[in-house]
């Protein structure tokens, strides 16, 4: 099989539209037949990646590869990057404000998760420039 | 436990899905939490929540979850039902607390068992 690439925006400062490149990519996962955990993962991966990049960051981009025997998913965006990845990484610790919690997000859960359900992450942030976060999930 | 018998016993309103109350679930998830769906969420493919947004369905799409139910009465706007409908997800009202509406299930036997 050919390394397939997608590409998603995602908008930056909409809450409640969130979710849709995650959607998109799930429908396309489903089209290639992939089996169904492997599309259950790595949706929740870029889920937790887009809501964080619309509640952290402004939006940005996703990109998606899907190879053979893996699927890799780069959230990339030039939001205000994070000061401290191992804080951030922790279950519980969260600087998102009211409206996230609102929705059911906000409490420190979105890094974890997406650390979570894929089998190798990588953080490149740089404060003030931007964070790519790219998880990679075997098939 | 099929869908239909869930709505009697939460004593619900099918806001819409009403022709896939013959689906099967064998586990429920009840939160207002959605990254705790996410993170937890296996084989469960029926949501009780109290928060009501789009987020909800997106998360239960995301997990592949067959029906939400909203408790306390809360009733989610047209667009939110509209999005259940792209997504082929039921969503129910129910009238029950969230403890009475777990407890009633897990009672009538819904216990991922």
């Amino acid at each position: 099989m050919e390394t397939i690439k997608l590409n998603y925006p995602v908008e930056g400062g909409d809450l409640i539209g969130a979710g849709e490149a995650s959607s998109k990519m799930k429908m396309a996962l489903k089209k290639l037949d992939l089996p169904p955990e492997t599309i259950r993962r790595a949706s929740i991966c870029m889920y937790e990646g887009e809501i964080n990049m619309v509640i952290h960051a402004n939006g940005g981009r996703a990109e998606v590869e899907i190879a053979m025997d893996h699927i890799i998913i780069r959230m990339i965006d030039t939001g205000p990057g994070i000061p401290d990845v191992a804080q951030a990484m922790e279950e519980g610790f969260s600087t998102a404000g009211e409206i996230a919690r609102d929705l059911g997000f906000g409490a420190g859960m979105g890094l974890p998760n997406m650390r979570r359900y894929s089998d190798e992450m990588d953080i490149q942030t740089t404060v003030g420039m931007g964070t790519t976060v790219t998880m990679k999930i075997n098939i | 436990m099929k869908l239909r018998e869930i709505k009697d016993i939460l004593e619900a309103t099918v806001l819409c899905g009403e022709e896939s109350l013959d689906l099967e679930v064998f586990d429920a998830c009840g939160s207002d939490f959605m990254s705790d769906v996410l993170a937890y969420v296996k084989n469960q493919a029926l949501l009780l929540t109290g928060l009501v947004n789009p987020q909800v369905i997106r998360t239960a799409d995301m997990v592949d979850m067959k029906c939400v139910v909203f408790v306390r009465g809360k009733v989610p706007d047209a667009s939110i039902l509209d999005l259940a409908r792209e997504r082929e997800i039921v969503v129910m009202s129910s009238p029950l607390r969230m403890y009475c509406a777990c407890g009633a299930l897990y009672l009538n036997g819904l216990r991922g068992e």
